[in-house]
This record gives C-alpha cells, structure tokens and sequence, in this order.
C-alpha cells in the first residue's frame, strides 16, 4: 500500500494541527482551567496521532499516543495543569515538528525516539494518577498463547534464518494474526501490520506469502515469522495498534526442532526489507542487534513541492476572467474583418475590454499570491515565550493586524528579519525585571508587533517600551570604531546616528551589545528587506522604548506608477511613494542652510532637482517659471522632486536590470518596458529622501 | 554555402569584428545574439563604459561600450553598427562595435598568448592574438571584460 500520495495533505494538515497546539498551549499556560483550550488540545493531538498512524510514522504516532494520555488526564479533571506540563508538552510540540521536517524533506520520520519525552510524560501520568505503567505495554497482552504445533513449512534458507536468529539469541515468534470480519480493506491492514512489525525485527515468512497478502488473497487469517530482539507482548501490542484487528495468537519458536522443514526450495519473494530495530527500554533487550539505519537523506530537493491553498472562489474568478480573455481575443478578430470605417472604433472597444480584463486578471492573481502575515507571525508567541523563560524576563507580545496580506515570495523572506527585530527587542530592547521596578514600569515589559496597509505598502511595526538606544554611546561607539569621525559625529542628527546601526562595519553582535544592547546583525535585516524592495527605519526615545517599522511593497512583480519625463527620459516613480504633485512657482523656493526648500502647507519640505540627480545632459535641461513637484514620502519623511513633465499613471511590470549593470547610488531600482517597446528606469525615490 | 571549413577545422570559431582601426574576436560560444543598433537608454550613475540598457525582446540588456572602456573615441554610429549580445551565463550582456566582419575558426596553432606587464589596462581584456594572413585579430577574453 502506497500512502505517499497523501504525504502533502499529511505535512499540512500536521502544520496546522501543530500551529493550533502551539497556540492553544500558550493560551492553556495563562489559563490552566480553560476546558476549552483543554479539549481543543486534545482534539489537535489526537488528530495528529490518527493521522501519523495512518501514515506508518510509529515515532511519531507513540509520542503524540503518550501526549494524548496525559492531556486527557487533564481532560478528565484528574491532573492539574502545571508549568512543568506545559514545558513538557512544547518539548514535544519541537520534536513532532522535527519530526514533520524530516518527513517534509525525506519521507521519513527519522530514527530519534525522544524517549526523554515520552519518559517525563510518563513520570507527570504517574505522578498524579495511578494510571498503568506504560501506554504501548499498558495494552493487555492476555493472548491466547496456544502451543499447537506449528503448521508453516519452512524453506531452507529460512530454516537458516532462524537457526542463525537462535544463535544470536533472538526472538522468533510466529504471529497468527485474525483480521475483523467487517474489515473491508484487508490487505491495507496486513500492510500496516508488517510495516508495524518492520520497525521491531525482520519478517522472515509469512503465510500466505507477502505478495499474495497484498494483493488480498488471504481469509481472514495470516501467519508471520518474525525475527526480533523486543519482547511478545511489545510485538503483540504493536500488532494490536492496527485497527481492526481482531486477535493476534502467538507461538515462540526456541528451537529448529519446532518448525518443519520444507523439502523442495520455495520461491523467495519475501519482504526482505533491513529495518533498523528502534533502541527501545523494553525489558526483553538482550543485546543491541547490528542495526543497517538508512540515513534521513538531508540536503537535496525536498520530497514535497511549496503549495499554498487557494480559496476556490479566487480560482473561480481567475477562471472568468479567462473566459473574459478568449471573449476579447475574438472580438478583435471580428473587427479585424469590418471594413475599415468602423475598424478603428471598434478596436478602441475592444481594446478597452482588454485592458480592464489584464487589469483584473492581476489583481486576481496577485490575490492568489497574497497570504496574510500571520504565517509569519503565528510563530512569535511560542518564541517569545521560550525567550523569556530564558532571559528570566516578563514579556507580553501583543499582535495586531495579522490578517494583514502580503505577496507569497514576501512572506517566506520576512520571516527571519521580524524574528531577528523581535529577539532583539525583548532580549536588548527590554529590561531586566529589577530595572524596570527600580524606573517604575510595569515589570512585564511589551513588544507589540503592528500590521498594516499603507498605500502600495504593507508597514510592520515592532515596538518595545524598553530602554530606547542611547544614541550617545553609539555616537562614542562609532567614533571608537573609525565608522565616522568627530567632526561627521558633530553634524549628524540622532536619527543619522541610529540608522549607523544598521551599517554592517558597524554592528557586530559583540562590539554593540556593549554600547546600548542594540544590533545582533541589524545590517543583515536591513539588507534582506531591501532586498525585497522595503526599507527599514527605527525610532526610539532613551528610557521609553524603540520601534522597528519595516515598510514592504505589497508585489514585487507589478506595481502601479506615475510616469514622468526629466529632460528628454522617461522615468518611473511608483505610486506607493507619491503623496500629491505640485506646482510651485520658483520664486516659492527658499533656502535652508542653502539647500532648496518649499512650504508646502505649513511643511517644510526639501527639494531635489531629478535633473542634477540624473546627470540630465545641459542641453536638455528646461527653464521654466513654474516647477512640477512630486511629494514623495517615505515615513515621516517628505521631499520634493522636481520633474520636467508628467506623463501619466501606469501598471508597469518591474525588471531586474542584472547584475553587470549597476547605479552607485542605487537611485535605479530597476527597468520596465513600455507600450512601444522602449525602456523606462524606475526610480527608487527611498534613496532621496 | 561553403561552411565545409568550419565543420572541419578543429579549432575554436571567433566572430571577428572591427572596434576604431582594429579588429578584434570574441569567441563564438559566447554569442547569443547580433542586433543592430537600437535605442539605448541610459542609465544614470552606472559605470561609464555602459551606454545603458535596451529591450531584447521583452528582456532588459545592458549594453556596454567597448570604446569607452578601452579609451577610445566614442562609438561612431553608422550602418554598420552593431550589438552583438553575449551570454556568458545566464544573463545577456550586450556589446558596441563598429562592424561584423566574419567568422574565422583559429586553430590552437594560430593563436599566441601575449604577455605583458599588467601596466595596460587593456591587457587583462585581450589575453591572446589570433593570426591570419591578412594580419592579427586580438581575441577578446570574454569574461574579464564583463566582470569588472
């Protein structure tokens, strides 16, 4: 039987079923008697048991078996819930994730029995309630031993087997094994059984043989031989794991005497698979047999491709708006065929169907592609958790905006720099509790993580009301340092100086965790969200608190842009940026610290020429008496940028101007091309501002 | 057409072409592509031999020029200009030059390494020199000149 068909839907649902543990247990360690989030935990690991047996992951399915236990204990109002139990139940939530990541990349459950785990398990279910010894043995092994002499006829070969098996001093057992009337898949049941039995020994007969058990020719009765170093009633307990499985009888085979000889050589088509015998404390051990474990194949492709569930109803749309697509394509060429006077018009119709139909089709797709950031998120309450057990810290994490959408290829790059912010914010950011009661704050200090839109952004805000970065030490830091010299540091503003963390030279995790705690590899957060066509900014204030924001494109691929014209070239600035366009008469541009400004409504607003900015070429440079300006903002902050013309908004599709290529002050962020075929750059106004 | 030549000759084939009064080859197997000369659209603050970048067919290229970068006039447009586009790898790169002349396979006799003192600038672009009986073809060394 061949279950790898469903492995995809197995590591998903596992993922959710794990996500929803994880979340109910932080919930359960706030709220011990919350029978709610009791139930719903027990439900989630019970599902995963069924599901991992289902799938023949025995590690797997006897850890989440031993939680079950425990947590239904606790159902049942029998055990309290104590901090230990909730360590112990997320020591299992990480080694049922290892579990799955294993599988995820090879199939393959790994060979780690977290025994430990499952022992401290045990201990909290004996400690409190004197429920029996061990789950798997716990099962009654009162079988019928029936000492009828065997019926099966060995074959030479296996006759060997069996003497060597005694020689080694090995247990041979022949299992009869009775399958309930009612089942209706015989052979998927005789399949998990020998798959169970794989993990203990080696199968070395079994009657009928192997292939015609599998292909159902058998009663409702077969016989196995296995050779095992586990005790019968381990064996049989196995056996019996396997649902609808009637009855198992069994016969311990002490010597070749017992078993008759075959005279003519069978065919051999027995399983003859090498199973690495799982170290287990069963009592029987009598020596560790020689065991052939394949290695968990790591590195290489995983076994299962990235997919993202779709809502049907955006594929439904998708679908329409293809149909719409075909319709638009043939009514152009019917127009095609008018006679010239109504062509024109007609192909204006058309043309503008089409182009509401791309319009939608994007935004669809682009839907599809979207996830909401709480697959990013969901995963910072465990570890802020953990985080504060570790630091001997209170910290409370607030959520807001998880809902949230981004892009796909967004969502799994974000993931590590929000978890570098967060770590950094409770780890440096936050106090000790005893400093905190010394400057009269709440001992349980916050980070509190925002979400939300923002034009064509999506804006990420992680804030702690710490200790703020002393801007001051890192001004001495990076003098000490070379990074700027005392005059530089003269000049700079405090938000020039912070933003030094982010500089790679500068903030090594040693050197700046002296200064102010801040900017284990900040340089590395900030250069992937750039990556990604975000940018990141801090704000802090020394003795309140400091705030990530982190500020991402909601789409990489295609944005919406205005398009302008500096000199005789055309440009892109992206709509996301943009805040109004102005016309300003030069005679209103003033100058501070001879630099040009505007008032523009009570701001103060800087004004960069694109024309000196991009080297425009004297001769095509306009004078004119009145200046088009486009306000452009990038967080606080706002500037002006003078254009020659403007040509309109437009959906551009963004290219990559590779790697040969490349602006030193990266003020091109890419190319697109345009309706007739020429290329326009797209201008990064972040670097202007 | 007479190809007999290249398919029996067991050497290497240069496209050769002429850059001011010189003629120079660039290893075929480099050759994606040659295109005539198109509008280019300028990059601002990109390295000053790149004239810019062109749209290949729905593919943004870059184009250099190979005059600027051996410090030679500029490019004088005329008919017979043309970007011939490499592909070294994955990426196209395109280059100037002032004409395609032919094709000429060099066999590993024809072709004599030049040593020099690592003082010309234009040493590290033209490691070797192919010879033929009207006179000497530098063979360009494709790949110093795209990666500095």
């Amino acid at each position: 039987m061949d279950v790898s068909q469903y492995l995809e839907i197995f590591i998903d649902e596992t993922n959710e079923h794990l996500q929803s543990l994880s979340d109910q247990l932080m919930i359960l360690e706030n709220e011990p008697g919350n029978t709610d989030t009791i139930n719903e935990i027990f439900r989630a690991a019970h599902s995963l048991k069924g599901m991992a047996g289902t799938m023949g992951y025995k590690r797997m399915q006897n850890l989440t078996h031993n939680m079950e236990n425990v947590l239904s204990e606790i159902r049942n109002g029998k055990m309290g819930v104590s901090a230990d139990l909730v360590d112990v139940l997320f020591q299992c939530l990480d080694a049922l994730q290892v579990y799955l990541d294993n599988i995820q990349q090879s199939a393959n459950e790994g060979e780690e029995d977290n025994e430990a785990i499952v022992s401290r398990l045990n201990d909290i279910l004996n400690g409190k309630s004197s429920a029996p010894v061990n789950e798997v043995k716990a099962e009654p092994v009162k079988e019928t031993k029936s000492e009828t002499k065997l019926e099966i006829k060995f074959a030479d070969f296996e006759c060997n087997a069996v003497s060597k098996a005694l020689e080694k001093g090995m247990n041979i057992y022949s299992l009869t094994v009775h399958v309930d009337e009612n089942c209706i898949l015989k052979a998927a049941r005789a399949f998990l059984v020998f798959k169970s039995l794989e993990d203990y020994g080696e199968v070395i007969k079994s009657v009928p043989s192997a292939q015609d058990i599998e292909d159902e020719r058998f009663d409702l009765t077969f016989n196995v031989i296995i050779v095992t170093n586990e005790s019968l009633d381990k064996i049989v307990a196995t056996v019996k794991n396997v649902s609808e499985i009637r009855e198992v009888e069994t016969v311990v085979i002490t010597s070749l005497d017992e078993i008759q000889r075959e005279s003519s050589v069978e065919k051999a088509d027995e399983p003859k698979t090498e199973v690495s015998v799982a170290k287990d404390n069963a009592p029987a051990t009598k020596q560790p047999a020689a065991t052939s474990s394949k290695p968990a194949a790591t590195g290489g492709k995983p076994v299962v491709n990235r997919s993202v569930r779709v809502d049907i109803e955006k594929l439904d749309v998708l679908m329409n708006l293809v149909s719409e697509l075909i319709i638009a394509k043939n009514g152009l060429i019917s127009v095609s065929s008018n006679d010239e006077g109504s062509k024109a018009q007609g192909f204006n119709e058309q043309i503008e169907y089409l182009e509401r139909v791309t319009t939608n089709l994007h935004e669809s797709v682009m839907k599809v592609r979207m996830m909401p950031i709480e697959t990013v998120t969901n995963k910072f309450p465990r570890m802020v958790r953990d985080l504060a057990k570790k630091l001997n810290k209170q910290i409370e994490l607030t959520m807001n905006g998880e809902e949230t959408e981004l892009d796909r290829t967004v969502i799994d790059e974000i993931g590590d720099p929000l978890m570098h912010i967060i770590r950094n914010s409770c780890d440096h950011g936050l106090e000790k509790t005893e400093i905190r009661r010394e400057r009269g704050k709440s001992e349980t200090g916050h980070v509190v993580l925002n979400a939300y839109q923002d034009g064509n952004n999506v804006v990420i805000e992680v804030s702690d009301d710490g200790n703020g970065i002393d801007v001051e030490n890192v001004k001495n830091k990076a003098i000490e340092k070379g990074t700027i010299t005392p005059e530089q540091a003269e000049t700079m503003s405090d938000k020039d100086i912070v933003d030094l963390l982010f500089k790679p030279s500068f903030s090594t995790a040693k050197e700046i965790s002296d200064v102010s705690g801040r900017g284990v590899g900040l340089d590395v957060v900030k250069t992937k969200i750039e990556a990604l066509g975000g940018d990141v900014e801090v704000k802090t204030a020394l003795g309140e608190g400091s705030t990530f924001i982190i500020r991402l494109p909601l789409t990489l691929a295609i944005i919406q842009a205005l398009m302008v014209e500096v000199g005789i070239e055309k440009y892109a600035i992206p709509l996301g940026n943009i805040q109004t366009i102005e016309d300003i008469p030069v005679t209103d541009i003033k100058y501070v610290h001879s630099k040009e400004v505007i008032n523009l409504r009570g701001d103060v607003i800087p004004i960069v020429r694109l024309e000196d900015v991009l080297d425009i070429a004297e001769e095509d440079r306009k004078q004119t008496d009145n200046l088009t300006v486009v306000i452009i903002k990038k967080g606080e902050r706002m500037a002006g940028l003078v254009i020659d013309s403007l040509i309109g908004q437009q959906e551009i599709v963004i290219k990559s101007l590779g790697k040969y290529i490349s602006s030193s002050t990266k003020i091109i962020s890419g190319a697109t091309i345009l309706g007739d075929g020429e290329v326009a750059l797209i201008l990064d106004v972040n670097t202007l501002v | 057409m007479d190809n007999n030549s290249i398919i029996k000759a067991d050497g290497t084939q240069y496209v050769v072409v002429d850059i001011g009064i010189e003629q120079y080859g660039i290893d075929i197997k480099y050759v994606d592509n040659i295109v005539r000369m198109q509008k280019i659209t300028r990059v601002p603050k990109a390295q000053r031999y790149y004239e810019g970048v062109i749209n290949l067919r729905g593919e943004i290229v870059p184009v250099m020029s190979l005059r600027k970068k051996f410090g030679f006039e500029p490019d004088p447009l005329g008919d017979k200009t043309r970007i011939i586009i490499l592909k070294p790898e994955h990426e196209s790169i395109g280059v100037i030059v002032d004409a395609v002349r032919e094709v000429i396979v060099f066999s590993e006799a024809e072709i004599e390494k030049i040593y020099s003192d690592g003082k010309d600038d234009r040493a590290k672009y033209i490691s070797e020199v192919g010879k033929t009986q009207e006179g000497l073809v530098s063979l360009l060394n494709v790949n110093g000149i795209i990666t500095d």
